[in-house]
């Protein structure tokens, strides 16, 4: 909401970038989904990935906990490399929050459970601590009263933010959000975003990938617009949308918006 | 909205309610299940009071097989004349109350195991104990039980005992074979693919023989492996194959976003099969996991092609018995019904199960 308080947060020189991708290709068998990634991330950054469908703007995020492996280039996540190694990946992405279009919560678990799971199975956090760490995110995302319930009983907007709260359990110094309102009725947009805009201002380093150009104006610090799976415009929100230098962006941001 | 009283207050018409409308809407809804009703209710009324007839009225219950040839019904004394042979085979003959308990403990410990959300490590150790005292009843050998041989074993005990725990192992082997079939590492997915495949391939009478005819000829001189074990490993080895294959299906019918999600978490492969995909995947596969088990029980039967004494067999030796011959129809209904009776319950079990599975917010 604050965009002033947001753009002194950002950039402190001399920090170091807790994303860096440097020059990454990836390629689905002869198809070549990505080509020369550059992205560097600093610490508090929020960035929206935007792009038609199709651009990659999806694959790239995937790269960085590496649902997807990439063939070429660098992807250093907090100080880590990822490579073919199983720890170093299981640890970044302890650190690396998801949420994605689908929720993705696990049906077979009450909501408390599913927030839960993580803090006790991965951080090794004695049970009633990690539901009282439950509770406490549910009440951040304003759902406390749904805890003992399933997933299949809550609305989809319910349901995304209780997907969002199980990220934030596991206290994640970067948060990447794939579509995480794509697959929502219209009503229940809000609801969602409200709580990613308060995540924003608490100095989460986010990076969304969403069509909802509303919320980049707001909370973005940096928009990436990519096409063919490449990165083709870069700049601050303003600049973005304003005065767009590519036509592919002024052609996809005329058609968006 | 002003009419929603009046039509409240409308009750449905007789025909739609009540026996006539459920016999209305099940039994004569068209010309074609008409019919069918009619044909069944017809085939019924022939053969249903001619079946009493032969087992109820005119059979006979208790008499020597003799008496049996001149009675006009149903001669169930072929069953309670040969009960404990039928039941408990070769197993020494005033000794057969240690197989007889060995059985009720085994059926009272899987009553009281029924509801899995009490299983915890003092029903495990108790477990440990009961088959310990069921070992030690069947095979004796100490605190003054006489030891009996396991080629004495036979009759429903050893049914039971190959069935339990052909289910009990082959199960968890199952699992591990689906997993190793999708593992990514080469090695474990190819020793999984060749031994489904391969077991799969082949019928659970050509195990049983090589188990019992070939198996022994690659051991050193001098070493026996027990045939009953041989039979219950080839019983194992072989249903393990098709558990592996239902999990799978299982396994394939998750959705991708789970296993991403799990892994987003940090959570490692064990942790992520434990805690995510397996516990909704085994779920899917209750139905054809448990036709699978079915199959397996009442499979124990084909360890007759080597020479053990099954409940089946025991009463195949029966009518081999010149005083019983002709009364297979009588002593195979005795059969049918205990087979009947546990695959009946494991099948009504299972529904138990999937009806416990269901996801509900939990009552506080």
């Amino acid at each position: 909401m604050n965009t002033e308080q947001i753009q002194e947060n950002n950039d402190t020189a001399g920090e170091k970038p807790v994303i860096e991708i440097i020059n990454m290709h990836k390629w689905f068998g002869d198809f070549h989904v990505l080509k020369d990634i550059n992205i560097r991330v600093m610490p508090q950054e929020k960035i929206v990935v935007c792009g038609p469908s199709g651009s990659g703007k999806s694959t790239v995020i995937r790269c960085i906990n590496r649902l997807e492996e990439h063939q070429r280039g660098k992807i250093i996540v907090n100080g880590t490399e990822l490579s073919g190694d199983l720890k170093n990946i299981e640890k970044v992405r302890a650190e690396v929050g998801m949420v994605f279009q689908h929720f993705n919560l696990f049906p077979h678990l009450t909501i408390v459970e599913n927030l839960s799971l993580g803090p006790i199975w991965v951080r090794k956090m004695p049970k009633k601590e990690a539901e009282d760490l439950a509770m406490h995110y549910l009440e951040i995302v304003r759902i406390p009263e749904q805890a003992k319930k399933y997933p299949g009983q809550i609305s989809g907007g319910q349901q995304q933010r209780v997907a969002i709260a199980r990220s934030l359990c596991m206290k994640p110094k970067i948060m990447l959000f794939d579509e995480p309102t794509s697959a929502l009725d219209p009503e229940m947009i809000k609801e969602v975003l409200d709580v990613m805009i308060s995540l924003a201002e608490e100095g989460m380093t986010m990076i969304v990938v969403t069509h909802e150009m509303g919320f980049a104006k707001t909370v973005a610090d940096r928009v990436i617009f990519m096409d063919y799976g490449e990165i083709v415009e870069e700049n601050e929100p303003n600049e973005f949308f304003d005065n767009p230098q590519h036509e592919r962006t002024q052609l996809f941001l005329s058609q968006i918006l | 909205m002003s009419t929603n009283s009046e039509v409240a207050d409308i009750k449905p018409p007789a025909i739609n309610v009540g026996v006539l409308g459920w016999v209305r809407s099940h039994l004569f809804n068209g010309a074609l299940n008409s019919i069918a009703t009619i044909v069944v209710l017809l085939v019924a009324m022939k053969f249903i009071p001619q079946f009493v007839q032969w087992a109820f009225i005119d059979s006979v219950w208790f008499t020597s097989g003799q008496e049996c040839h001149e009675a006009a019904g149903a001669c169930w004394s072929v069953v309670t004349q040969n009960i404990r042979f039928n039941v408990f085979g070769y197993y020494p003959y005033e000794h057969q109350w240690r197989p007889l308990v060995a059985m009720i403990i085994l059926v009272l410990m899987l009553i009281y195991s029924r509801d899995w959300k009490k299983w915890n490590r003092r029903l495990g150790y108790l477990w440990l104990v009961a088959l310990f005292v069921m070992g030690l009843l069947m095979k004796g050998g100490l605190f003054g039980l006489i030891s009996v041989e396991t080629t004495k074993w036979s009759g429903l005990p050893l049914t039971l005992l190959l069935s339990f725990f052909g289910i009990l192992a082959s199960y968890p082997l199952g699992v591990a074979l689906a997993l190793g079939r999708q593992s990514t590492m080469p090695v474990i997915k190819a020793f999984s693919v060749v031994y489904i495949e391969l077991i799969r391939g082949v019928p659970l009478i050509t195990m049983l023989f090589m188990s019992s005819v070939m198996f022994p000829l690659f051991l050193p001189e001098g070493v026996t492996i027990d045939k009953v074990l041989r039979a219950q490993v080839a019983i194992i080895i072989f249903t393990a194959a098709y558990v592996a294959e239902v999990v799978r299906g299982g396994l394939q019918a998750m959705d991708q976003g789970q296993y991403e999600a799990a892994e987003s978490l940090g959570l490692n492969y064990f942790q992520k099969m434990r805690l995510i995909i397996l516990p909704q995947a085994l779920k899917i596969v209750i139905p054809p996991t448990v036709g699978v088990l079915i199959s397996a029980f009442k499979d124990t039967s084909l360890v007759v092609i080597i020479a053990l004494y099954d409940i089946l067999n025991t009463t195949k030796s029966i009518l081999n018995v010149p005083e019983w011959t002709g009364f297979s129809t009588e002593a195979y209904i005795f059969v049918a019904s205990i087979y009947f009776v546990f695959c009946f319950s494991m099948s009504q079990y299972s529904r138990y199960v999937e009806s416990e599975l269901e996801y509900k917010a939990e009552e506080k």
